[in-house]
């Protein structure tokens, strides 16, 4: 596509941006009011900021939060890249039938992916205590005979809805991949196993490590699934501000949001001027290459 | 080679936390409390959970058609930006997401409120005392009733402020599909067709359109299926007039009327009616694929 942008499309693209972006510059901007009013502007101060790191509910919230979405962005992307390989290295005829259940959590409405796995993780802990129950019984142990859901079962279903994000980034990376690179290894010694390791890995990094980010995005973003499988013990920050909408929201709730979305901002800005720079570089070595060829 | 095996970790894993939920649901919505097999969860369903239904359903469906309208052109606009920009691009585009979504959409109650940020801001240009004024006039000169005393739109908890909601928190599910579909379009097809003589329109009606056909389906899905289901949209701006799916199924599981039963038999009537919606388009797109390519 080379044509220029229409003037009118120009327009509509930033009234869209406006729209995206005018809440979040509403919430940042009353992240500095002076009052805890969330319409009237009182006066400009910093306090909530420093408010924020004495508040145990949103510290402990804001801690659940990356943990479970670290923890479950690093074993679905070894987890997915791992089933990414291994589902290519399938008959068509297998593996077709078993990428349309990977998609399953994508496409299913979150709100089913949630209320599903509750209802798992209720019957198998049900099961799971009848079970301990019985041994207590039998040969006297001394095991809990109660589970409720809580840091696993959030960490669990993160990983689920995680590990079909990074499959599908990293899937297409294995398809551009050239063949011959894997026969080439082995035939020079390597074994299978190193071969992967020392030639298929490198080869799709990018893709695993953009599902690494997908995944992680997911995770800090989710809300519903976490809603229903986190249990009353642990609570991630999406749903400690769920919580406080049925009250009030404090504007130190803001403050941290800003703070997050100014750190990825930053991030984001970093790694696309990096980035860029690493094309131009890329564009520069092909030029040297093409004039030697000639 | 074995690398398939690499998958079999997955696959078990997909079998406990993908296949089993699901089938756990549908065990559950056709079984009462006291675990016989039962209709009723499917019978119970009538009257005003029909309603709900038909209201999830027709919102949805709004905000999916709004989504598209706006976000063709823009993803169409975009595509069509210098190079340089592109990654830069969809940077914007996803950045809104990295707010909290809750927040995000409870930011736009400030907004949206009978004494929020637009309200205020419309009587602060004197838009009310105009239309007072335009009422009153038309009052003393026709003899009508029309109330002069108009303080503020009521914008909050209304249908059209869901609608909203949906639109402003899944639009770029729809503009990302269909931007990277189009930027993918081989612009030599674009040379082809306009050489061969058709006007720009032609172009875009006979080239661009159906080459970006694959996305704009993807983005329906993702702007469609999160929409149906959502409880947290209709819960901060429909305030608790507008019930929708996903406050049902909600309220079946962690709510007052505590029914997994009942609850799961909604959200499967509900998962089936999304999937025939979908095969049924999708259906309709490969066709239309297929049309072309011919």
């Amino acid at each position: 596509m080379k044509e220029r942008p229409s003037v009118g499309g120009r327009v509509l693209t930033i009234l869209t941006f406006v729209f995206l972006y005018a809440p979040i510059i509403v919430l940042i901007v009353f992240s500095f009011n002076s009052s805890n009013s969330r319409t009237v502007w009182s006066g400009f101060t910093l306090d909530w900021y420093g408010e924020l790191f004495e508040d145990s509910l949103i510290m402990s919230s804001l801690s659940t939060t990356f943990s479970v979405s670290i923890i479950s962005a690093l074993v679905a992307t070894v987890a997915g890249t791992a089933a990414a390989i291994g589902f290519f290295n399938m008959k068509k005829r297998t593996r077709a039938p078993l990428l349309a259940i990977n998609n399953i959590p994508m496409i299913n409405a979150d709100i089913i992916t949630g209320v599903s796995m509750c209802l798992l993780f209720v019957a198998a802990f049900g099961f799971l205590g009848n079970f301990t129950g019985w041994l207590n019984r039998v040969f006297g142990f001394n095991l809990p005979t109660r589970f409720t859901q809580g840091f696993g079962t959030l960490l669990i279903a993160h990983i689920t809805f995680n590990i079909p994000y990074v499959i599908l980034s990293v899937m297409p990376k294995l398809q551009q991949m050239d063949r011959n690179l894997v026969d080439a290894a082995m035939d020079l010694g390597c074994s299978p196993l190193s071969a992967i390791w020392k030639v298929v890995i490198p080869d799709i990094m990018p893709g695993i490590i953009n599902g690494a980010i997908i995944a992680f995005t997911m995770s800090i973003d989710d809300f519903v699934i976490s809603f229903f499988t986190a249990g009353s013990n642990s609570q991630t920050l999406a749903m400690a501000i769920y919580t406080m909408t049925k009250k009030r929201v404090t504007p130190k709730i803001n403050a941290i949001s800003t703070l997050l979305f100014l750190t990825v901002l930053i991030l984001l800005i970093v790694v696309n001027i990096r980035s860029s720079r690493q094309e131009k570089k890329l564009q520069e070595s092909m030029k040297i290459k093409k004039s030697f060829v000639r | 080679m074995k690398a398939k095996a690499f998958a079999y970790p997955y696959i078990f894993w997909m079998a406990l936390f993908v296949v089993a939920p699901i089938l756990i649901i549908v065990v559950y919505a056709f079984t009462s409390s006291t675990g016989s097999l039962t209709l009723d969860n499917f019978t119970s369903m009538g009257g005003s959970y029909l309603t709900v239904f038909g209201r999830s359903f027709l919102l949805a469906f709004i905000a999916t058609a709004i989504c598209l309208l706006i976000g063709y052109p823009v993803a169409h606009a975009l595509a069509k930006e210098k190079s340089r920009l592109q990654g830069m691009i969809v940077m914007i585009i996803m950045l809104p997401m990295w707010m909290n979504f809750l927040l995000r959409t409870y930011s736009w109650m400030s907004i949206l409120e009978n004494t929020g940020l637009l309200n205020r801001f419309f009587a602060a240009i004197g838009l009310f005392d105009l239309i007072n004024a335009i009422s009153g006039f038309i009052n003393n000169t026709f003899g009508t009733h029309l109330s002069t005393d108009l303080e503020y739109f009521e914008m909050i908890n209304t249908q059209g402020a869901v609608v909203l909601g949906m639109v402003y928190n899944y639009l770029p599910f729809m503009i990302l599909p269909i931007y990277s579909v189009i930027l993918k379009i081989d612009s030599s097809y674009l040379e082809a067709a306009r050489d061969l003589g058709a006007p720009p329109r032609t172009v875009f009606r006979k080239v661009v359109f159906p080459l970006s056909l694959s996305g704009v389906l993807s983005g329906i899905t993702m702007v469609f299926v999160p929409a149906v289901s959502t409880f947290v949209i209709s819960d901060l701006l429909g305030g608790a007039k507008i019930m929708l799916l996903g406050n049902l199924i909600q309220m079946q599981f962690l709510g007052g009327t505590y029914n997994p039963h009942l609850g799961s038999a909604i959200a499967l009537v509900m998962m089936i009616v999304v999937i025939i919606c979908m095969t049924i388009m999708n259906k309709f797109g490969a066709e239309e694929e297929q049309a072309v390519m011919f």
